[in-house]
């Protein structure tokens, strides 16, 4: 599987081509998505307006008359919002693989089924990411917070990689039942626990501007999640899909 | 249909309980603060104790029914969920008797009782999604999966406010109760409510096994009932 | 090619196949026919290694499916009455997504052929979803032989296809045949099924009731021999 020299860079550790294509299947899968996306913008646009609507019920919600009131519940709000557009993404790319049986299609292929997790994994990630670059600056115009730093958007990526993970994993077993979407949140908020107080908690200390070693734990506690997390539902994945 | 060990396990949990009440009502030392409050503390720590170990019967019976495929290990870890839910459930609500007198609240959210808010709903969730589904081989498989999955996360949740309450001074300082530390009026006190607990716990582990026992024994004639009816009608 | 062994899958206290023997030689296109329940599409999927047997041996091109069923994949084509198809997603595109997951070489290539072989070029580039029933199951096949399988199963593909998609889809599919590949095809239609075999099979209550090469059989003894096993 040689592609001239255009991937050099790759070529160091991998002894066959098998790692390139692993890697080149999971990119086709994202892009498939992005494909499929980009025709209906069905997905972008509810998690959109799902989001502009949660800032505008937040706005009337909180009483955000006191700077101290603002720092302490933007962040819940923020990843509240985060979480439950993320949601919305979930269900409808795993039921989109349900439809007319695609997923079947997919396990008929000899792609490995980790390849298949990470694709569907990692698309439903950057589908969360747009939706956040959207998120960060209304939430800075209308709640007058300095949310586009780099700190912010590292914890944004840690968490949203995590919360992604995991929800395409109950996700892809949500569809599977009578009760579908309905079902996710259901599984996902309690696993999701973790991960959700460890952003709200960074991100709270990235906003106000204190130094990393004061709320660098919940950085850790976050990337430990992560870790912990895919690796754990990549091996169970396999379980789900094969019947 | 004689269950000889059953009803020995029931007699013995039986004898173990009320020796237990014994002990903690008559036995076990007077607390300084709470006083006579604080005896609920050893139901609701043996209790609560029983819930989460519960949560590790069904990691282990989800691990082995998916490297084995044996209906009775999906048996054993839906039956150890149920009964895990119940025992959380007591917990809960033992643990809103005891904080209501004691921090004059209903409920906090510290490390110890999220993590077991959380674990009850990750129970909940379990049973929600096993009764979504029909196909016994996926309800296995997919309850398993979850299992593992939900298994993983209540360690990190503990962790995660763990460290929000060491940020955070503790919201009850004044009560001493608060860190854990209990003070007793006799001498003996710390170790004569240590061996209480202990016996405590060692009495509601009995029922709990017990309590498994049973429920796993009833799942599997429902299976066989349901093979039954299956050769009757096909 | 296909070698099937005391195959048994049960779900639960349900058991859909029953000790089932097959054995397929390279080349021959198989009816597989028998009332609703039989077995037949458990029996399917299995061989198309998204199900896995409850006991029982499956070999396909050699390949024992409990060990490793990813390089019988790579031989395997699957057309369903579902089409698993992408309808957002151009009917080119769909078929390069294929691809891709089964590395065929030459891509580009191929879906055109594909495509002129099952009379779709012209709707390259239109979206699945404005595809009528009978467009969407030929494409469904140019999406099965597009990775040149040479074991092809085929589970009711008329379902839902009036007389004149039928009979395309006929065409085209003995055009597919003839390139040298085995063929298990389940279907209700008892005189299209014959018609087009080399042997039937008779599926009854999860076991091989009944089988018989063509040539030894004409349409009434078939439908009388369908009769007798099935009722």
């Amino acid at each position: 599987m040689t592609n001239g020299t255009r991937n050099t860079y790759f070529v160091l550790r991998v002894p066959s081509g098998t790692s390139m294509t692993y890697l080149r299947k999971i990119a086709a899968i994202i892009a498939k998505d992005i494909a499929a996306e980009l025709r209906t913008r069905e997905m972008l646009s509810s998690m959109g307006v799902f989001s502009i609507l949660v800032i505008i019920v937040f706005n009337f919600a909180l009483e955000l008359t006191e700077r101290q009131i603002v720092e302490t519940t933007i962040p819940g709000a923020l990843w509240v919002t985060i979480i439950f557009a993320g949601m919305l993404g979930l269900n409808r790319s795993l039921s989109v693989e349900l439809d007319k049986g695609c997923l079947d299609g997919l396990l008929l292929t000899p792609v490995d089924r980790s390849a298949i997790f990470f694709g569907k994994a990692f698309g439903n990630a950057l589908f969360m990411f747009v939706v956040e670059v959207i998120l960060l600056p209304l939430f800075v115009v209308f709640f007058n917070v300095p949310l586009i730093q780099p700190w912010v958007m590292a914890i944004l990526v840690l968490g949203t990689v995590g919360y992604a993970g995991v929800g395409t994993l109950l996700s892809s077993m949500a569809v599977n039942t009578r009760a579908r979407e309905v079902l996710l949140p259901i599984l996902l908020f309690p696993v999701a626990m973790p991960m959700l107080i460890a952003a709200v908690k960074a991100t709270s200390g990235a906003m106000t501007g204190l130094p990393v070693s004061e709320w660098q734990q919940w950085l850790s506690l976050l990337i430990v999640f992560d870790v912990i997390l895919i690796t754990v539902s990549v091996m169970v994945f396999d379980y789900v899909v094969e019947e | 249909m004689n269950d000889r060990t059953g009803t020995t396990l029931a007699i013995i949990s039986g004898a173990l309980v009320v020796i237990a009440l014994g002990l903690v009502f008559l036995w076990a030392p007077v607390e300084v603060t709470m006083k006579e409050v604080q005896r609920i503390f050893y139901f609701h720590v043996a209790v609560d104790w029983v819930g989460f170990l519960a949560f590790f019967v069904t990691l282990v019976a989800s691990v082995m029914y998916l490297r084995t495929h044996e209906r009775k290990w999906d048996i054993a870890a839906l039956s150890s969920v149920e009964i895990g839910a119940l025992f959380l459930t007591l917990g809960a609500m033992t643990g809103s008797l005891w904080a209501r007198p004691v921090w004059n609240t209903w409920w906090t959210w510290d490390a110890r009782l999220t993590t077991v808010a959380i674990t009850w709903l990750v129970y909940l969730a379990y049973l929600m999604l096993r009764g979504a589904i029909d196909d016994p081989q996926r309800q296995a498989r997919f309850s398993a999966v979850y299992g593992i999955v939900s298994f993983v996360t209540v360690p990190l949740t503990f962790a995660s406010v763990f460290f929000l309450r060491t940020i955070h001074p503790a919201l009850f300082a004044s009560s001493t109760a608060a860190q854990g530390r209990m003070q007793f009026e006799t001498g003996l006190g710390s170790a004569k409510m240590g061996m209480t607990l202990t016996f405590c716990v060692i009495a509601f582990t009995v029922v709990y096994i017990t309590l498994l026992r049973m429920r796993i024994k009833l799942e599997r004639t429902a299976d066989r009932v349901a093979k039954l009816q299956q050769e009757l009608v096909g | 090619m296909i070698e099937v062994k005391a195959l048994v899958k049960s779900f639960g206290p349900t058991t859909a196949l029953r000790g089932v023997n097959l054995s397929v030689p390279e080349g021959q296109f198989v009816t597989l026919v028998g009332p609703n329940g039989a077995g037949k599409t458990t029996l399917l999927r299995i061989l198309a290694t998204l199900s896995r047997p409850t006991r029982g041996l499956v070999k396909i091109a050699g390949h024992d499916l409990a060990k490793g069923a990813a390089e019988a994949r790579r031989k395997i084509g699957l057309v369903s009455h579902q089409t698993l198809l992408y309808g957002d997603l151009a009917a080119e595109e769909n078929l390069r997504f294929y691809g891709r997951m089964y590395d065929v070489a030459d891509l580009d290539t191929r879906i055109t052929q594909v495509l002129e072989m099952v009379g779709l070029a012209h709707r390259r580039r239109d979206p699945v979803r404005t595809f009528s029933r009978g467009m969407q199951q030929r494409l469904a096949i140019a999406r099965a032989v597009l990775h040149r399988p040479s074991l092809m199963l085929l589970d009711e593909p008329y379902t839902g296809l009036d007389q004149d998609a039928a009979a395309r889809l006929e065409a085209v599919m003995s055009g597919v045949g003839t390139e040298g590949r085995t063929v298990v095809m389940t279907t209700h239609d008892l005189e299209r099924g014959l018609a087009v075999a080399d042997r039937v099979v008779i599926l009854a209550r999860g076991r091989v009731a009944f089988e018989a090469q063509r040539s030894e059989l004409d349409g009434a003894a078939f439908m009388a021999a369908y009769r007798k096993y099935t009722q």
